[in-house]
This record gives structure tokens, C-alpha cells and sequence, in this order.
């Protein structure tokens, strides 16, 4: 019993942790139909409940109930598989992000609640939070390839070959741009990392601007969003990887998405913005703030920039990014080494 | 230190799951369960589709996909360097350099030989 516990805290925790994740997600995609609505001068989904409110929920139950259409020439099993990959892809890293300093519990069915790891505002703090996040993610890129390949349509297979060239392209340079924050702060694990970040003027926005530029390019085209959404651009490839299913597996590539973008927003503020730290507030209510307001920039981009051609898109990855990516470095690296000698 | 990868383990079943209850369940409560044939076709435009669609595609999705594995394993070198840079300083920052010129030379010639030409 006493060895079961910890178990079952620990599922329970995993299970709170997702159902909040997959609301939010779909309130996200009711914050982008509005705020997209409002950028462009018209009203936005607004009929379903109070302010559009219940529209997540009518969404969802019509992809439920729509008719479930499983191409003949497609590959039945791997083209079951690869929804699953990518949600499984998208909901993981969360476990990494740490979303408050504790739960403020004391006690845990009548033991002090330290004794459990459980206490903490994070699922799980690996000592290689990042790499896990970047190793997770990259694994994503099969659900979209899979998907593409065996749905045996030429929009399809043209759009998941696509999106795997510019996903492991930019992965490369996302994972150089946050290189420079790992040097300042001495550690993979995103916990310390915001730890590390205790007052504004600490926060690594203002000690990696570029890196955090960088971060914010690659980490757009890494989650397929605008300009840099080729992966299923509708004027050349219907809707890319996605274009033969329907109902709700359609519904999960969807999620995903949306998944990723909460995810790198979350990413971006733990890194670069302190996560959780802030006055006043408690720390959850900071992260959710700063979490929404770069799911929102992401969302004014969109509304912002037009679509880039591909081969431009591939370009600019390998020529602009990944050098620029390998100067910050360098230069950061140059810098602390001056700013260590100099203190002693 | 194992322990902290059991609520790892723990979140890839339970979000794989839920994708999974998600598919099923959708399955089970569609409305429409017996689509025509010609919905089942790939879709081209409302065309028959002419062959398969796995065809040959060009070979510069490929060369990326090779580039990307040699410089992704140079970019993890990175990630240790950074993470205990606070002692190697001056000496470290050294060592890096000529990595990155090392690494730089390889991107130059990528780049010269027009494998990141798109035309």
C-alpha cells in the first residue's frame, strides 16, 4: 500500500494535468477564431453560448459524430497510428514544464505531503527537461510523415514529405537558439532554469535577445504556423498531411497542433520570460498569463504576415538561421566568459 | 533518479489513451458508418485518381533529411559544453570555436555544392 500510493498520486496528478491541457487547447482554438475575428473586423463564432463560449464543445461533438472515412488504398493500421503519435508527441513535453513552485499541499492522505515528489508544480523535473522536450518533439515529425504517406494521396504524401524537410529543419535551429540560456544558466532542467530567473531584469529575454528572436522564428515554422504554415497550404496541397481523414482523427492532428502551440508558449515563457515568477499573483496565474500571451502573439502573427514560398522557407532556415544561431553562441559564450573574469 | 521517469512513463500512456478512447469513441458514435465507394477514392480534384500515389519525389527532401542528421549530431555536442560552461570558460570557449568553424566550413560547402538550392 504504501508503495501504491505514490502511483496513484502520480496518475492522478498526470490525469489533472491533461484534462486542463485539453481544455485549454480547445478554448484555444476559440481564442484564435475570435481574436482572428476581431483583426479582421467581424464578429468571430459568437452564436454557441455567451460570447461563443460553448463553441469548443459544439466542435467537438460534431467531429464526434461525423462519418468516419478510411481511404481503400490507404495503409489501415499505420494511417490509425499516426493521429496517435502526434497527440501522444504533443501532450508529453508538458510533463517538463514546471507551471507553479508547489501545490501548497501539507498533507496527503495523513503523511506530510513533502514526503511525495507529487508536491512540486511540475510532473516530472528531469535533469534533461530540454533535451527530453526537443527529443519528444522531433518525434512528432513521424506522426505527420506517417500520416501523410499512408493516406496514398499525392496532396498527402507531397504535404507530410513537406512538413517532415521543414520540421527537422528548424529543429535544428530552435535547438541552437536556446543554447545560449543553458549556458547562462548552468543547466537542462527547466525548473532551475525559471528558478534561475527571480526578478525581472534576470530574465533571459534581456541577456538573449537574439537567441530569443531566434527562438520565437524557429519555433513558428517547428509548429507549422503562419508564415510558415506550408505543411498544409491550401492553394497547393488541399490541406497537406490531413487531407484524407476526417471525424475525428482529423480531430487529433487538430489538437496536436493546438497542443504545440500552448506548448511553446509555455516553452517560451519558462526560458526566456521567469514562468512562474511574479509579484502579487499567484505563480500559476503568472504562467497562464504569460502562456496566453504568447499563444495570443502567435495568433497576431497570423493575422499579420502572408505565407512564404517553400523553397525561401528552406532557405532561410539553413542560411540565415543556423548561422546567426551559431553567433549568438559564440557571442554569449565570449560574453560570460569577459562578465566571469571581470566578477573574479 | 530512475523515479523521476516513472510520471513520464505515466503521461505517455495516459495521453496515448486518450487519443486512442478519442478514435474509438468517434467510431462508435458516428452517424453515417457505410460511406459510398467513390467517398472511400483518394481525393484528386474529384478526378479518379491516375496511379499511385507513391511515386518518385525530388531527391532534395533527402539530402535534407541526411544534412539534418549530420548537424543534429554535431548541435548536441552544445548541450553538455553549455551545461558546465561556468568551468571551462576561456578554454572552453576556445575548444568551441574551432568546433564551430569546423562546423562552419561543412555548412559552407553544403552550401557551395547547392544542396540548399531549391531550383
Amino acid at each position: 500500500m504504501d508503495l501504491a500510493i505514490p502511483v496513484i498520486l502520480v496518475i492522478v496528478k498526470v490525469l489533472l494535468v491533461i484534462f486542463v491541457v485539453l481544455t485549454f487547447v480547445a478554448y484555444t482554438t476559440l481564442l484564435e477564431r475570435r481574436v482572428l475575428g476581431w483583426f479582421q473586423v467581424r464578429l468571430g463564432p459568437n452564436r454557441v453560448g455567451p460570447w461563443g463560449l460553448l463553441q469548443p464543445l459544439a466542435d467537438g461533438a460534431k467531429l464526434l459524430l461525423k462519418e468516419e472515412v478510411t481511404v481503400t488504398a490507404a495503409n489501415r493500421w499505420i494511417y490509425l497510428v499516426a493521429p496517435l503519435i502526434v497527440v501522444t508527441c504533443a501532450l508529453t513535453p508538458f510533463a517538463v514544464i514546471p507551471f507553479a513552485k508547489d501545490l501548497y499541499l501539507d498533507r496527503i492522505f495523513d503523511q506530510a505531503a513533502s514526503k511525495f515528489v507529487l508536491n512540486t508544480g511540475v510532473i516530472s523535473d528531469l535533469n534533461v527537461g530540454i533535451l527530453f522536450v526537443f527529443a519528444v518533439s522531433s518525434l512528432g515529425t513521424y506522426g505527420v510523415l506517417l500520416g501523410g504517406w499512408s493516406s496514398n494521396n499525392k496532396y498527402s504524401l507531397l504535404g507530410g514529405v513537406r512538413a517532415g524537410a521543414q520540421m527537422i529543419s528548424y529543429e535544428l535551429a530552435l535547438s541552437l537558439s536556446v543554447i545560449g540560456v543553458l549556458l547562462l544558466a548552468g543547466t537542462l532542467s527547466l525548473t532551475q532554469i525559471v528558478e534561475a530567473q527571480d526578478s525581472v531584469w534576470k530574465w533571459y529575454v534581456f541577456r538573449q535577445p537574439l537567441g530569443f528572436i531566434l527562438f520565437l522564428i524557429a519555433g513558428s515554422a517547428e509548429i507549422g504556423r503562419t508564415p510558415f504554415d506550408l505543411v498544409e497550404c491550401e492553394n497547393e496541397l488541399v490541406a497537406g498531411y490531413q487531407t484524407e481523414y476526417s471525424a475525428m482523427k482529423f480531430g487529433l492532428f487538430y489538437l496536436g497542433e493546438y497542443a504545440h502551440l500552448l506548448f511553446l508558449s509555455a516553452l517560451m515563457t519558462t526560458l526566456y520570460f521567469g514562468g512562474w515568477q511574479g509579484p502579487f499573483f499567484p505563480p500559476i496565474v503568472w504562467f497562464l498569463i504569460k502562456t496566453f500571451f504568447f499563444a495570443f502573439v502567435f495568433i497576431w502573427i497570423r493575422a499579420t504576415y502572408p505565407r512564404l514560398r517553400y523553397d525561401r522557407v528552406m532557405a532561410f532556415g539553413w542560411k540565415v538561421l543556423l548561422p546567426v544561431g551559431l553567433f549568438n553562441v559564440m557571442v554569449t559564450a565570449f560574453v560570460y566568459t569577459l562578465w566571469l573574469q571581470y566578477r573574479g | 533518479m530512475l523515479d523521476s521517469y516513472l510520471p513520464v512513463l505515466v503521461i505517455v500512456a495516459i495521453s496515448a489513451v486518450v487519443g486512442l478512447a478519442i478514435i474509438i469513441l468517434s467510431t462508435v458514435l458516428s452517424l453515417n458508418k457505410d460511406p459510398s465507394r467513390i467517398k472511400l477514392m483518394p481525393y484528386e480534384c474529384g478526378m479518379d485518381p491516375i496511379g499511385d500515389a507513391r511515386r518518385r519525389f525530388s531527391v532534395r527532401f533527402f539530402l535534407i533529411g541526411m544534412l539534418f542528421i549530420v548537424f543534429d549530431i554535431e548541435l548536441i555536442f552544445f548541450f553538455p559544453w553549455a551545461t558546465i560552461y561556468e568551468d571551462l570558460r576561456m578554454f572552453g570557449f576556445v575548444e568551441m570555436l574551432i568546433f564551430v568553424l569546423v562546423l562552419l566550413v561543412g555548412l559552407g560547402y553544403v552550401w557551395r555544392k547547392g544542396a540548399l538550392q531549391w531550383e
